[in-house]
């Protein structure tokens, strides 16, 4: 009687990971479209996407173990490397673009760095 | 550490030995073993206890999970609301850290901080520049990074 249960709780919360997952990646893909410039919508690529792909693999996680018994260590793998190599990219696509002069968006209030190497090349 | 590291699978190995029972489970058990031995001994053996540092590192883990899920639902909504009222920016944050290794660490948990985003490191390592979805809050999210992230980086690294 209580395999019952367990085995609905545990569809329940696989359902739930892999939903809690896609919304998130949706809403990277609504936040790319919608912020006006590259470094905001590197903030959506970069935060909202690492959560929305751990929520996937821990769901296809769970959902291998509990329906085939596999221990699978690459979706653990997988979000390790996710968690690991999303913030890196983020800094260097961000770093890139600025160097390559791509403008911030015109809301932008403040631009230490502007300031900062200017008065690097006046010396 | 190393050489507590080192001590502690020596003595899970020859725990493995003793019991003559050549698995993973032994193992395990002579490493806990261990564990128990370098605790009782630590005035005996150089450096200090290295589960404690284990522990600032698991603690680090844990913030960076946390702020991980609080900067996911910040981004949310963002995305959500039907009018963006955001003010982003470049401010400069000085920092204290030294090594490349605590830098990495540092600029990788601002990436991961709620509308923030490390730009641009500048050359002499004490300055870095950071993105932030609504500037409005700089002198706070200043103090959160130092106060939250550059001591749990510290105490894992000195």
């Amino acid at each position: 009687m209580s395999g019952i249960w367990i085995n609905a709780v545990l569809d329940i919360l696989i359902s739930l990971s892999l939903l809690l997952g896609t919304f998130f990646i949706v809403s990277t893909a609504l936040g790319v479209l919608r912020f006006p410039d590259v470094y905001t919508r590197l903030h959506a690529a970069t935060k909202s996407s690492t959560l929305g792909i751990t929520g996937i693999l821990t769901g296809a996680f769970l959902f291998m173990y509990v329906e085939h018994g596999i221990v699978s260590g690459k979706l653990l793998l997988g979000i390790l490397f996710i968690l690991l190599s999303a913030p890196v990219t983020g800094h260097v696509l961000g770093r890139s673009a600025y160097y390559s002069r791509v403008p911030l968006s015109d809301k932008s209030v403040e631009d230490e760095y502007k300031a900062h190497v200017n008065k690097v090349k006046e010396h | 550490m190393p050489f507590q590291i080192v001590i502690n699978l020596i003595l899970a190995v020859m725990w493995m030995f003793l019991s003559e029972t050549y698995n993973f489970k032994t193992f395990l058990v002579g490493y806990l073993l261990g564990i128990a031995l370098l605790f009782l001994l630590q005035r005996f053996i150089p450096d200090a206890f290295y589960l404690r540092k284990v522990g600032k590192v698991f603690n680090l883990i844990l913030l960076f999970i946390r702020e991980l899920v609080l900067s996911n639902i910040d981004i949310v909504k963002h995305v959500y609301r039907p009018k963006l009222d955001i003010q982003p920016g470049i401010f400069a944050l000085p920092t204290e850290l030294k090594s490349n290794w605590e830098i990495t660490l540092l600029a990788n948990l601002i990436t991961l901080t709620p509308g923030t985003l490390s730009l641009v490191i500048s050359d002499d390592y004490s300055v870095i520049y950071v993105h932030a979805m609504d500037i409005t809050d700089v002198e706070e999210s200043i103090t959160e990074i130092k106060e939250t992230f550059e001591k749990a980086i510290m105490e894992v690294t000195r």
